[in-house]
């Protein structure tokens, strides 16, 4: 799995920290979102797959590979 | 594709509720099982459509080509009060990107999930005051709304803000005031205005001495004036205000009215003091769905034909989003009329909305919603309701729903 996130379309809600932690953070400055994990390990990607349905903005785009 | 052929006798927004006071309309859950959109008319006698499935909220809210401009033609107001308060200086709930995102982010970063975590013992400590001053007293019967629920998140936003909390009368008046959907219009712009009066005042006041809050930070950043900064602050003073204090009320009634759900928040509540706040989140995110105060509709208008739940919506059509009827959609949430406090998948619920409007406060309403009911439970183990149920009174008349007044005993 790879997950990607558009910084420009975040709205800053969180929902992907909250979801899948250790994947998503946000920036300090300004709340938007930061990836830690290009690939993230397998046990976390149901919540990755969450994370993306559940983004508001549509900012976050996962692609199985 | 199908046009829906518009009904004869169109059903009436607002419509009332029948007879479990926590349930949406039934008018609108009978809408919502026969079909995906409906047509509705407004107090004004215009008409738009309704949308009140999970998953057709869900693409209308995220879907830039339904705009949330209140200055666009179609757009469907609420009431004659919603109308006059938007047409004063809009904020940035009312505008589309890039307006909309330029002026959010000047804000994310005081919402941000790690931010808010770090304000959790600040707002233990509030809550832990406010039922220490409840309990003082030689009665064992109180107002939750008045003495906990309410001050709790006003307390908290105006530490936020930098508004002095103790010119809460003043402003809890304008609030409730403004989102009152039977209020005459000239009655709501007038709150409005002396509210921003009063924060325009603040905004001023901040240019010579700065303090650690938003609204100096917005003064600092020289990006806004006085004017727009006060509007800004109102929504943020409106917004923290009135939400968390009905969530907290209404979950208070709902634990009352099912003791094997209260002891379930108990024992969340034990998990989360030794470290594990999961089911407390389940619990907390099943309230948010079961409840969703955000009652009358969210409001956008379509820029372009857009086909929706298989039916055509046209340029210049309004849509209401009932998120209520979509927080109980059985292809979302099965037995979706019952509170579940285990729930799985709760934290797809459409209380906070959705898209890019979401609400920004979210995390910090999660925090307050966790510390006060917990605590409220915790303190007041034999808490009751001190009048009987049929008394109550409910907040049909509200933007945000929830309880005028909730008399509790102990």
């Amino acid at each position: 799995m790879r997950v990607n996130v558009d910084q420009d379309r975040c709205c800053g809600s969180g929902m992907c920290v909250l979801t899948a932690p250790g994947v998503f953070d946000q920036r300090d400055t300004d709340g938007i979102v930061v990836l830690l994990a290009e690939r993230p390990p397998e046990d976390a990607w149901r919540d990755v797959r969450d994370a993306e349905s559940g983004c508001p903005s549509q900012a976050i785009e996962v692609t199985e590979e | 594709m199908t046009t829906a052929a518009h009904p004869s006798a169109p059903l009436t927004v607002p419509a009332a509720r029948g007879g479990c006071p926590f349930d949406p309309p039934p008018a609108y859950e009978q809408a919502r099982d026969e079909q995906a959109l409906s047509r509705v008319q407004l107090w004004d006698g215009s008409t738009c459509w309704m949308v009140t499935r999970h998953a057709d909220i869900r693409s209308v809210l995220r879907d830039q080509r339904f705009s949330a401009d209140a200055s666009r033609p179609g757009f469907p107001f609420l009431s004659a009060g919603r109308r006059a308060l938007t047409t004063d200086l809009p904020t940035f709930i009312r505008m589309d990107d890039p307006a909309h995102a330029r002026l959010r982010r000047m804000l994310t970063a005081d919402f941000m999930i790690r931010k808010v975590a770090a304000m959790r013992p600040a707002v233990q400590a509030v809550a832990d005051d406010l039922l220490d001053r409840m309990t003082a007293g030689p009665g064992r019967t109180a107002d939750l709304v008045a003495e906990f629920a309410l001050p709790l998140p006003s307390v908290v936003i105006c530490l936020l803000l930098g508004v002095p909390y103790a010119e809460h009368a003043f402003f809890q008046e304008c609030s409730s005031t403004m989102l009152r959907t039977d209020a005459p219009p000239e009655e709501v712009s007038g709150a409005q205005k002396r509210l921003l009066d009063f924060l325009t005042g603040l905004a001023r006041a901040k240019r010579s001495a700065p303090d650690d809050d938003i609204i100096s930070r917005l003064v600092a950043q020289g990006e806004l004036d006085d004017e727009e900064i006060a509007s800004m602050g109102r929504l943020l003073l409106v917004a923290g205000h009135e939400t968390t204090a009905n969530m907290t009320s209404l979950s208070v009634l709902a634990m009352l009215r099912e003791p094997a759900q209260a002891e379930r928040l108990r024992q969340a509540a034990r998990q989360d003091a030794e470290g594990d706040g999961t089911a407390l989140d389940t619990a907390v995110e099943e309230l948010l769905r079961y409840l969703t105060v955000v009652h009358s509709g969210l409001s956008r208008v379509a820029v372009e034909d857009v086909e929706v739940g298989g039916t055509l919506v046209r340029a210049g059509e309004g849509v209401l989003c009932m998120l209520g009827t979509g927080n109980r959609d059985e292809a979302a949430f099965p037995d979706g009329d019952q509170l579940d406090l285990e729930r799985p998948g709760a934290r797809r619920h459409l209380a906070f909305g959705f898209g890019v409007h979401q609400c920004l406060g979210q995390p910090l309403a999660r925090l307050e919603l966790r510390v006060a009911l917990p605590a409220v439970l915790d303190r007041l183990p034999g808490l009751r309701l001190a009048v009987p149920f049929e008394d109550l009174r409910f907040r049909h008349e509200m933007a945000v729903y929830g309880l005028h007044e909730l008399p509790v005993a102990w």
